[in-house]
C-alpha cells in the first residue's frame, strides 16, 4: 500500500464530485417529476395506462442501468433517423446521454416506490377528504401525495443511495466523475488499489450523508410517535402544546 | 440472415456463465447474510460492529469498485494468506465480490426480519426447553424466512442485474459478449437490446419464482 | 458461543478454498485487449485473433512452450499483469518510460506509428499525410507542423484509448485546446466518430486503416502527419514483471531468430500489408 499515492487521490479525485452530485442530483429530479403523474397513473389509472405504466417500469427495472445507457448512447447513435432529429442535440453529448439514462431509470424505480406508498394510503382518510367537499385533484395534493410520501421515504433514500453509486456507471462513457477521474488516475499510476479505496471512501461519504439527510427528513415529516419528542413541521400549523399525562404506548 | 452472426452461440454460452455467476454468489451470499445476521442478532455479539461496518460499506459503495477492488485487489490478499501464489481468475473474483454485495445487503434484510419475528416466540421456545440451535432452526428461522422473502427477491433480482458489472474484468458474460459484439460489428443497437431481453427473461424467472414462493409460505399471523 | 464458531469455521472454510481454484498445470499466458485489430481483435466465436495472437504463436513454438491467450480491458492490462493474473502482456503495447518503471519490455517485435483522424464533414485540410514526425527529435520543421495540427483541431473533441500513449500524446501536444474523450475501448471510439460525438481521434495508424474501409468509416479521413517516437517509444514489445527476468531472455531471443528469418515481416504482411518488423539488431 502506498500511501503517498493514495495522498495523491485524495487531492485529484475531488474534483470528480461536482459532476457525480450534478448527475445524481439532477436525475433525481427529473426521475421524481417524471414519477409523480406516472404513480398516479400506475395506482389509481385505467387498467390500460396502468399497465402501459407498469410495462415501462418492468423493463427498465429489469434490464442493468449499464445495459440502459449502453443502448441509449451506443445503440441509439447508430440510427440515421435519429442523428438527423432533433434529440441528437441532447443524445450527442455524453453528459445529457448519462443524465438522459439515469432519469428514466430513476423514474421507474421512484414510481414504483410512489405507487406503492399511493395504495397505503388509508381510504378512510381519502373518503374524509372527499366528504370535506375537496376536489380530486386537490385529494391528490393535499392528502393522498403527502402521506404517500411519508410512507415512501424510506425506501426513496434507498433510491438516492443507488442513484449516487449508480452514477458510476457515467465513466463508461467517458465523463470524469468520481469513477472516471478514479479509472484515469490508475491509467498513468498504474496502481488501482490504493485508488479504488479513496474513490470508494469518497462515495461512503457521500452515501453516508444522504442516508442522513433521508433520515432526517424523516423524523422531521413523521406524524407518529411521542408527541413531544417529535420535532415541529414549519409549514404544519402548531398544535397547542399539552403535557401527556398517561404513556404514549 | 442472423445479424449477430456466431455471436448466438456466444449469448448461448454467456447466458449459462451469468447464470452460474449468479446462482453461486447468491447462494454463497446468503449463507454469509444469514449467518451475520443471526450473530447480529445475539445480543452479546462481538462482531456487532464489525457485521455493521462491512454492511455499511457494501451498500454505501458503488459495486462497480467492489468488483475492481477485489479482481486487483483480490489475487495479492489471497496469495498473503495462502503464503504463495494464487490465481483468482475473473469467475472467483466476480463470485467473490457480488457474494460480498449480496450478503451484506442479505444481512440487513434478515436481520430485520428477524427483528420483526416477536419476542415472545422466543421466550415461548425458551419455555418449551429448546437449545439455540433448535429456536433457530425450527421457530425463528422459519418465521423470519417468511417475512423476508419479499425482500430477499429483490435482492436476487438486483444479483442478476449487477452480474452486469463483472463484465468489466473480462469474465465473458452476457454483457460483455454484447460489448465485444456490439463493436466488432459495428452493431450497438442489435446487440445491446439481445442483452436487454436475455436480462429481463433471467428477472422476470426470478420474480415469478418469488411471487410463487411467497404465495406457497406467505409470512404467518398476517 | 456456537454461532461464533460456525461462523469462524465457514469463514476459515471460504478461505481454504481459494487455493483450491489455482494449481493448473504451467503454461505462459499471455494478455491482449481483443478490441484493436489488426493488431488483435474478437472473432465471432470469441476467439482472439490478429497480429499480436500470430507473433505470440509463433514465438512460442520457438521458446517450445505451451501459451494461451486471455483478453483483458486495456485500462487494467498492466495492474492485472502486476498481480500476476497472466505472464505476458502483448498488445501493440509501446515500450515508452513510464511504462518501463512498473514491467519490463522484450526487445521491439514491431514499430507501429500513429495519426490522427478527423470526420470528414469538418473539412479540414488534412495536409501532408505522408509526411513523417518522429517527437523524439522535434525541431523547426516539426514545431510548424505540430503547431498547425493545433490550429486545426482547436476547440474539437478528440477521442482516445483510455490509458493508451496516444491519450498522453494528446494531452501534451493539444491538452490545452481540445476535448479529451477517453474510451473503455477503441471499438466504442470508432462507434462515436462514426456517430459523430467526437471530432477526431488519435491512435495506431493500421487500425484507422481498417476502419476507414468500412461503410462507418467512410465518414472519417487522416489527418495530420504519421506520428512516432515521443512518448510512443522505440516500438511495440511484449510486457513482463520485473522479476521475470528468465522469460524477457527467452522472448528477446526468440523475437530477434523470427525477426531474421523473416517470418515476422511475413506477419506483418499478412496482418498489415506492411512491413513493420523491427529493424535488424547486428
Amino acid at each position: 500500500m502506498n500511501l503517498s499515492l493514495m495522498f495523491d487521490a485524495m487531492i485529484v479525485l475531488p474534483s470528480g464530485i461536482v459532476l457525480t452530485l450534478t448527475l445524481t442530483v439532477l436525475s433525481l429530479t427529473a426521475g421524481f417529476l417524471l414519477a409523480v403523474p406516472l404513480a398516479f397513473a400506475r395506482a389509481f389509472g385505467r387498467p390500460s395506462l396502468s399497465l402501459g405504466v407498469l410495462a415501462y417500469t418492468y423493463v427498465i427495472r429489469g434490464t442493468p442501468m449499464l445495459v440502459q445507457l449502453f443502448l441509449l448512447y451506443y445503440g441509439l447513435g447508430q440510427i440515421e433517423a435519429v442523428r438527423a432529429s432533433v434529440f441528437w442535440l441532447v443524445l450527442r453529448d455524453p453528459f445529457w446521454c448519462a443524465l438522459l439514462a439515469f432519469s428514466l431509470n430513476c423514474a421507474a424505480h421512484t414510481t414504483e416506490i410512489l405507487c406503492r406508498g399511493l395504495l397505503s394510503v388509508p381510504k378512510g382518510v381519502v373518503e374524509a377528504a372527499a366528504a370535506l367537499g375537496l376536489k380530486r385533484l386537490q385529494i391528490a395534493r393535499l392528502v393522498t401525495f403527502p402521506i404517500a410520501f411519508r410512507i415512501s421515504l424510506p425506501a426513496y433514500g434507498n433510491e438516492v443511495v443507488g442513484m449516487i453509486k449508480g452514477s458510476s456507471l457515467a465513466s463508461t462513457v467517458t465523463l470524469l466523475e468520481i469513477t472516471g477521474m478514479a479509472r484515469q488516475l490508475v491509467s498513468s499510476t498504474f496502481a488501482p488499489y490504493e485508488i479504488f479505496i479513496v474513490a470508494g471512501a469518497i462515495y461512503l461519504a457521500l452515501t453516508t450523508l444522504a442516508v442522513k439527510a433521508t433520515q432526517f427528513l424523516e423524523r422531521r415529516l413523521s406524524i407518529d410517535g411521542h408527541p413531544t419528542r417529535r420535532r415541529k413541521v414549519r409549514f404544519r400549523p402548531g398544535l397547542p402544546r399539552h403535557r401527556t399525562t398517561t404513556p404514549v404506548p | 440472415m442472423n445479424p449477430m452472426g456466431g455471436f448466438t452461440a456466444q449469448f448461448a454460452a454467456a447466458f449459462l456463465i451469468t447464470v452460474s455467476l449468479g446462482l453461486v454468489s447468491g447462494s454463497l451470499g446468503t449463507v454469509m447474510g444469514l449467518l451475520l445476521a443471526m450473530s447480529k442478532s445475539s445480543p452479546a455479539s462481538r462482531f456487532k460492529a464489525v457485521v455493521t461496518a462491512y454492511t455499511t460499506v457494501v451498500r454505501g459503495v458503488p459495486e462497480l469498485l467492489i468488483i475492481l477492488l477485489i479482481y486487483f485487489g483480490g489475487t495479492i490478499f489471497a496469495s498473503k494468506v495462502a503464503g504463495r501464489y494464487v490465481e483468482v481468475n475473473a469467475f472467483t473474483a466476480g463470485v467473490i465480490a457480488l457474494t460480498v454485495v449480496f450478503g451484506g445487503y442479505a444481512t440487513e434484510v434478515f436481520r430485520g426480519a428477524i427483528a420483526a419475528v416477536p419476542a415472545g416466540q422466543t421466550e415461548a421456545a425458551k419455555s418449551l426447553g429448546l437449545n439455540a440451535w433448535q429456536r433457530w432452526a425450527f421457530v425463528i428461522g422459519p418465521q423470519m424466512l417468511r417475512l423476508a422473502l419479499p425482500a430477499y427477491g429483490n435482492l436476487w433480482i438486483s444479483l442478476f442485474k449487477d452480474t452486469a458489472l463483472v463484465s468489466i474484468v473480462g469474465l465473458t458474460d452476457i454483457m460483455r459478449v454484447a460489448f465485444v459484439g456490439a463493436g466488432s460489428l459495428r452493431a450497438p443497437l442489435t446487440f445491446y437490446l439481445a442483452a436487454s431481453s436475455l436480462y429481463l427473461s433471467l428477472t422476470t424467472i426470478t420474480l415469478l419464482s418469488i411471487r410463487l414462493a411467497e404465495r406457497r409460505y406467505p409470512a404467518l399471523g398476517r | 458461543m456456537r454461532i461464533r464458531l460456525a461462523i469462524a469455521l465457514s469463514i476459515a472454510g471460504l478461505l481454504a478454498a481459494f487455493p483450491a481454484l489455482a494449481g493448473t498445470e504451467k503454461t505462459i499466458s499471455i494478455a491482449t485487449e481483443g478490441a484493436s485489430p489488426p493488431w488483435d481483435g474478437t472473432d465471432e466465436n470469441g476467439k482472439l485473433y490478429g497480429f499480436d495472437v500470430d507473433v505470440g504463436l509463433e514465438l512460442c513454438n520457438r521458446m517450445k512452450v505451451k501459451c494461451s491467450f486471455v483478453a483483458q480491458d486495456w485500462d487494467g492490462i498492466i495492474p492485472a499483469l502486476l498481480v500476476g493474473k497472466y505472464d505476458v502482456i502483448m498488445s501493440g503495447m509501446a515500450i515508452t518510460e513510464k511504462r518501463k518503471q512498473q514491467i519490463v519490455f522484450s526487445n521491439p517485435y514491431a514499430s507501429g506509428f500513429n495519426q490522427f483522424v478527423v470526420r470528414k464533414e469538418l473539412g479540414l485540410d488534412a495536409g501532408d499525410t505522408k509526411e513523417k514526425v518522429n517527437l523524439s527529435t522535434v525541431g523547426d520543421k516539426e514545431k510548424a507542423i505540430i503547431e498547425r495540427v493545433r490550429s486545426n483541431l482547436s476547440g474539437k473533441a478528440i477521442g482516445v484509448l483510455r490509458s493508451s500513449n496516444s491519450e498522453a500524446v494528446v494531452k501534451q501536444l493539444l491538452g490545452d485546446v481540445v476535448t479529451i474523450r477517453s474510451y473503455d475501448s477503441l471499438d466504442n471510439l470508432k462507434l462515436d466518430l462514426a456517430a459523430g460525438r467526437v471530432d477526431g481521434g488519435l491512435a495506431d495508424y493500421f487500425t484507422w486503416r481498417d476502419f476507414l474501409e468500412t461503410p462507418d468509416g467512410s465518414s472519417a479521413v487522416f489527418f495530420g502527419p504519421e506520428l512516432k517516437g515521443g512518448l510512443w517509444g522505440p516500438g511495440v514489445g511484449a510486457g513482463m514483471r520485473r522479476d521475470d527476468a528468465e522469460l524477457v531472455e527467452k522472448f528477446n531471443a526468440a523475437i530477434d531468430a523470427a525477426t531474421r528469418d523473416g517470418t515476422i515481416k511475413a506477419l506483418s504482411l499478412k496482418w498489415f500489408k506492411a512491413d513493420i518488423a523491427p529493424a535488424l539488431s547486428k
